[in-house]
């Protein structure tokens, strides 16, 4: 693969991530990676239903009293919103302007980082209340689908920087556009998988 | 880098196989780790039978024979049998299906050293205060309340080696899709290819449960989480569902490859097409399909209610349809055919009814209200060794002697393997079948010593003697080897003279990029067309010779592995209060495998073109 080549929009190929070999094959793959994913969030869903509200005997804590809706909503729109901005980036890509492309990112980086935010502070709020990791099995099970979740964020917002940055002079290539584009894949899993954390674990928890 | 570089002396081979990318190299370096890990877990099965071979034995304490026992069974799954198949499916697939490497060379080698670190990990309880002791299963209770690390070590172990498998699924699931040669439709793909493809697919669905079940036992070993700790208000059974989720997935993920072996064998030296090729197919991905519809026929006694009893009862026995008929289209290619009875074919002959009489087994055990009688007993322990040692093990063997000349451009002798058969062989059915029997009369698994004159005394010395039988099998095969390299006789194509599939059609020694022209394949069993057709090159081209875009190697991925082994220490002196230091290790692994993603990540790794010129100058010589 030559990176030195230079596109025009009009040279740009209609799919840039999929026009060489490895770039197809990394999209197929991811797709298959997130199918693997998919399994484990279930597994952890499943376990966090099996799990949920139980504790030691004469345990406070129950999903109706700890989680509140509004902040679920906002960190669920933050995130909606976020994975809308992705598709805006991958629309420039493909229209190879890379200059709107890394400030739609960058916009989806600020709404992902504002989510994270939101998601410590729910944390921190909850621990603070001693509604911990370790203080019962409904905590462990919270904790560890929630929190995988949010590791995911990190890797996703870490990804995107660094891959933000090191093309930043460079620009777009059949080199980096397969990279972009399953790096914005994931973000969308992630995004999927908040919607059902905020349905089953939020929602459902609120709900008597 | 070019192509045509070429460092010499034995620092220099150690350096190249630590960074290799190919195919084939990392083949190899599966066959050799899982050797190793074979003969740990042989060992291990020989101390258990001799401990076993007289009432009241002393041989090994009841404490020592519980971390033997554990050690043979995750030995001997994880790190054994799964790394052999992957040795033969990355020698194998990728020239099967006319394809100059796997679809991500960098994953493959990932994968391998995620498996050989954790398989060591796991291996150091050892001599790092004692092995882990409450079986492969590791039921959460029993494993929470084991002292010492040893329960650490296998969760932190085979997490490490399982996130390799999970890499190495993926991969092959990719390099099937889109890596076929012009003409490799997904009906002519040879068995073996299709069969790596639907485990590989079982790998995709199957690991994610038992990464989440090893994750949840080494929070609530090491990190205070409750998951299975009833009085915190956990649920032990959590552990059972998951490990089971992913375990019964797991023993076809085994079974399907050495199917896919059998396959290649058996229309190879009956010298006919195989019978029922779409049917065979169809059987492969129903019994993929079926898999994970049957986990808790493994839970029967559990109590789950008598309606999820009779469901997985139904499903499990459902199981055995497709299997019959896989067994069926063997038996109708091998039905007239010009049979030449070859050691791979010998193997192949003697799995047929083995592997009969382990399904049989497994039907009755599918009956829930017999399993309540049959559970935990030796009648189990004969039926799942009837499975993997008379399906995956046979085909293991089978293809060590099959493969060979793909793998080294040697021939193993015949006349010994034969002899190596007939001693393996015996010996299984000497170790095995007489277990039934002890099951029957009620000995129960898992137990390190019996009272004398309960009738038990005579089966366990039989299948203690049948168990030094088939070690003198496997002695045999390593001096099988040993005696091939040393002769160092070059076997050329196609040495069995009756190879169907593409592997068959290219020179040996084959080159490091495989195919110097993309071949263009024309039918099932496209070598034998050729060969039909009294084409002497073995295969048409879909291309003229042009450059030849090949990967870099890389030292990234051991690098990577190193830091995850590290935290995995770590981690696993996190709970004691005497080591303040294990934090700080666990983060300097983590950031040296994260650091080495970023290396990665940031360096071009754009690899190298072979041009037309060099192609066209060296015949095909191994780098």
């Amino acid at each position: 693969m030559d990176l030195k080549t230079k596109f025009t929009p009009q040279s740009w190929p209609e799919h840039p991530e999929q026009s060489t070999v490895e770039g197809k094959n990394k999209v197929l793959g991811f797709w298959i990676f997130l199918g693997g994913e998919t399994v484990l969030f279930a597994t952890l869903f499943a376990t966090f239903l099996a799990l949920k509200n139980k504790g030691p005997s004469g345990m406070e804590f129950s999903t109706q009293s700890l989680f509140e809706l509004p902040l679920a909503f906002i960190m669920t729109m933050l995130l909606l919103t976020s994975s809308l901005t992705s598709v805006y980036a991958m629309y420039h890509m493909k229209n190879y302007n890379f200059k709107a492309m890394q400030a739609w990112l960058a916009i989806t980086v600020i709404l992902g980082l504002g989510f994270l935010g939101f998601e410590i502070y729910e944390f921190t709020h909850y621990v603070h209340l001693g509604f911990t990791f370790t203080q019962s099995a409904f905590g462990s099970s919270f904790y560890t689908l929630v929190g995988t979740h949010g590791l995911h964020v990190v890797i996703g917002l870490g990804w995107i920087i660094l891959l933000m940055l090191r093309n930043a002079k460079r620009g777009l290539n059949l080199y980096n556009a397969p990279k972009f584009f399953i790096a914005s894949l994931y973000w969308h899993f992630i995004d999927v998988v908040w919607v059902f954390i905020f349905t089953v674990v939020y929602l459902m928890g609120v709900i008597k | 880098m070019s192509s045509t570089a070429k460092k010499k002396g034995f620092g220099a081979t150690i350096w190249n196989y630590l960074t290799t990318v190919d195919h084939k190299k990392i083949a190899i370096l599966y066959l050799i780790a899982g050797t190793l890990f074979f003969v740990i877990g042989g060992i291990e099965a020989m101390l258990i039978r001799i401990q076993l071979a007289k009432p009241n034995n002393d041989f090994v304490s009841a404490g020592l024979f519980n971390e033997i026992i554990t050690m043979h069974g995750t030995t001997m799954i994880f790190l054994a049998a799964m790394p052999l198949l992957f040795a033969f499916m990355n020698a194998v697939v990728p020239l099967q299906i006319g394809a100059r490497d796997v679809a991500f060379p960098f994953l493959n080698s990932l994968g391998f050293w995620l498996f050989f670190w954790g398989g060591v990990f796991l291996n150091l309880s050892w001599l790092l205060g004692g092995a882990p002791d409450a079986g492969w299963t590791s039921y959460a209770s029993l494993s929470l309340a084991s002292p010492g690390h040893g329960i650490d070590f296998y969760a932190i172990g085979l997490q490490i080696s399982g996130a390799g498998t999970l890499i190495s699924g993926i991969n092959f699931i990719v390099t099937i899709i889109n890596m076929r040669a012009p003409g490799m439709t997904f009906m002519r793909m040879p068995l073996m290819t299709w069969t790596t493809f639907v485990s590989s697919a079982l790998i995709l669905f199957a690991f994610p449960p038992l990464t989440v079940g090893l994750f949840f036992m080494i929070f609530d070993r090491m990190f205070g989480s409750n998951f299975f700790d009833h009085t915190m208000g956990g649920n032990t059974i959590i552990w059972e569902h998951l490990f089971w989720i992913f375990g019964h997935p797991e023993v076809y993920i085994l079974v399907l490859p050495a199917f896919g072996i059998f396959s290649e064998i058996i229309p190879t030296f009956a010298r006919k097409r195989l019978f029922g090729y779409s049917s065979m197919v169809f059987a492969t991905i129903l019994i993929g399909f079926l898999g994970f519809m049957v986990w808790a026929h493994h839970m029967f006694t559990v109590g789950l209610g008598a309606t999820a009893n009779a469901i997985f009862a139904v499903a499990t026995m459902a199981i055995a349809v497709p299997t019959g008929m896989k067994v069926f289209n063997w038996l109708c290619t091998i039905w007239g055919g010009s049979i030449k009875v070859t050691t791979p074919m010998l193997y192949a002959l003697g799995f047929i009814p083995s592997f009969v009489a382990g399904g049989v087994t497994g039907v009755m055990q599918a009956a829930a209200p017999l399993d309540y009688q049959l559970h935990d007993s030796y009648f189990i322990v004969a039926h799942f060794h009837y499975v993997i040692v008379g399906g995956i093990v046979l085909a293991l063997l089978a293809a060590t002697h099959f493969y060979w000349p793909i793998m080294f451009n040697r021939m193993l002798n015949e006349t010994l393997g034969k002899i190596t058969f007939v001693f393996f062989f015996i010996g299984f059915h000497c170790t095995f079948f007489v277990q039934h029997f002890l099951g029957l009369m009620g000995m129960p698994r898992r137990v390190f010593t019996y009272l004398p004159n309960q009738g038990l005394d005579t089966y366990n010395l039989i299948s203690t003697v049948g168990a030094f039988l088939m070690a003198i099998g496997v002695i045999l095969l390593v001096i099988n080897v040993i005696i091939t390299t040393i002769k160092n006789k070059p076997c050329g194509r196609d040495p069995w003279g009756d190879g169907r599939t593409l592997e068959w059609a290219i020179e040996q020694p084959v080159p490091f990029y495989n195919f110097r022209q993309t071949p263009l394949v024309r039918g099932l069993d496209t070598y034998w067309i050729e060969k039909m057709e009294g084409n002497k090159e073995g295969m048409s081209y879909a291309e003229p010779v042009t450059d030849i875009h090949m990967p870099n190697n890389s030292f990234i991925p051991f690098v990577m592995v190193i830091g995850l082994f590290i935290s995995g220490f770590g981690a696993l002196y996190n709970q004691d209060t005497d080591k303040p230091w294990s934090l700080a290790v666990l983060i300097i692994g983590l950031v040296i495998t994260f650091g080495s993603m970023a290396v990665r990540s940031l360096k071009d790794d754009l690899g190298y073109h072979i041009s037309k010129e060099e192609l066209m100058n060296e015949k095909g010589g191994n780098k």
